[in-house]
């Protein structure tokens, strides 16, 4: 299993039933894949469509829809389309239940910058502010480093997506929780220990109990 | 009624110069060929506000390349090099939005409100010399209205007198942008008798709409 998958699969088990749940473009849309059968919920594209569905087979593409990265997609039986206006106030209204969204930093506080790299990478924020300014959930998922560097850090030197704790990241090494008193390290990847994870994240992190022993292993999807 | 007009005489209204806003979102739901239009007629710099500027050879992508912007407000810039080149260059301002806040500064541009306050770019570079305002002892931030001169929308259907429905994925910011501009330019993809949209299904209506777009013959 590659790294990314591995992610997707753990991200997937905070994806509760009957909600409303959108997935960023990359990395988090993989999460789609591992929902288990029984698990109903309501993808939306904050593009305009409750009940983003998979993708269309070949020759059946419709060019009136696409997901947030512009690829085509179905929609659910019982998909509802909406515009600009409906899709950002359903996210900062409280009405989406969850985000999962790609990082290039968590610091300590739990705040994520994901939008820009000053003078490298200027993409733009587009919905990723509104998503985390207002979904009820976020959860982050990301590759633990980047060539080398930690992603978690102590404070972001990179510009903030918002001023909101996530509420929580889920990595290659670990998943770890955001809390009042600092990063929580929750579990652990198969096969990591807590040296190896401690090595390559930038920030403290707080072991529950204290002792490196009592960290689970990661469940997945 | 309204009679349809062609995509040149559309291209004429638009002034170099002018405020356009843009409907569609990577390029979905755009209006290709008002967009391909004024490429033709060599506009020069609008300020374009739109959610994207798609990418070199689609949709807005189009007018990018071609030069004809001097200013972008959007939420996206990042699948389009050339606007993020030209930006470096220092030929194009852009200015980032968050894409919820830029639909509702459209919003209130065209509904009559002298903005809105929203918790989103609290904090962040966004917030730079903007007003915080409290309200129950929540902070948010003052953003201003967007209203531009020009709309160039695309919808599914359009009747003689105006009135649109929308596809899909392809409203996006099209319904909000028919209420955004002193002349509003609508391009279909069918024109129906009038009473064909039934009133339930009309999202944008008529009256908001001063030209539409004929087929092409």
């Amino acid at each position: 299993m590659d790294a990314k998958e591995l992610i997707a699969r753990r991200v997937a088990l905070e994806v509760k039933p009957n909600t409303l749940v959108n997935l960023g473009i990359g990395l988090p849309s993989l999460v789609a894949n591992f929902l288990p059968k029984d698990v109903h919920v309501f993808f939306q594209a904050e593009n305009g469509v409750i009940g983003l569905g998979s993708r269309p087979e070949e020759g059946m593409e419709d060019p009136d829809l696409t997901d947030a990265g512009g690829s085509f997609v179905t929609a659910v039986p019982g998909a509802a389309s909406i515009d600009s206006a409906m899709s950002f106030g359903l996210i900062r209204g409280g009405h989406l239940d969850m985000t999962v969204l790609g990082g290039l930093q968590v610091d300590a506080r739990g705040y994520l910058a994901n939008w820009m790299v000053p003078g490298k990478m200027v993409p733009g924020m587009g919905g990723a502010m509104d998503l985390v300014a207002g979904a009820r959930r976020v959860v982050v998922a990301m590759i633990h480093s980047a060539k080398g560097e930690p992603k978690l850090v102590t404070e972001c030197s990179l510009p903030l997506t918002a001023m909101r704790r996530v509420d929580l990241v889920v990595t290659d090494l670990a998943v770890i929780a955001p809390t009042d008193a600092g990063l929580e390290l929750r579990e652990r990847a198969p096969g990591v220990d807590v040296d190896t994870i401690l090595a390559a994240t930038g920030a403290p992190l707080i072991i529950p109990g204290g002792s490196a022993g009592t960290v689970p292993e990661m469940r997945l999807a | 009624m309204k009679h349809a007009i062609k995509a040149e005489e559309a291209a004429a209204m638009v002034p170099d110069g002018a405020s356009v806003l843009i409907g569609g979102f990577m390029a979905v739901g755009s209006p290709h060929r008002l967009i391909d239009a004024l490429v033709a007629r060599g506009a020069r710099d609008l300020t374009i506000i739109a959610n994207d500027t798609a990418m070199p050879g689609k949709g807005i992508g189009k007018l990018i390349s071609a030069g004809a912007a001097r200013k972008v407000i959007a939420s996206h810039i990042g699948l389009n090099p050339e606007t993020q080149a030209q930006m470096i260059a220092g030929t194009l301002e852009v200015e980032l939005v968050p894409q919820g806040t830029l639909v509702e500064r459209i919003r209130a541009g065209g509904t009559g409100l002298g903005g809105v306050l929203t918790p989103t770019g609290i904090g962040t570079l966004v917030a730079e010399g903007k007003e915080v305002i409290e309200v129950d002892g929540r902070p948010f931030l003052l953003e201003r209205p967007i209203h531009a001169d020009v709309a160039l929308i695309a919808s599914r259907q359009a009747d003689y007198v105006g009135n649109l429905d929308y596809s899909l994925t392809a409203h996006n910011f099209n319904p909000i942008m028919a209420l955004a501009a002193t002349l509003v330019i609508a391009e279909p993809q069918v024109i129906v008798p009038v009473g064909v949209i039934p009133p339930d299904a009309v999202k944008t209506p008529g009256i908001l709409v001063d030209h539409i777009l004929a087929r092409e013959v």
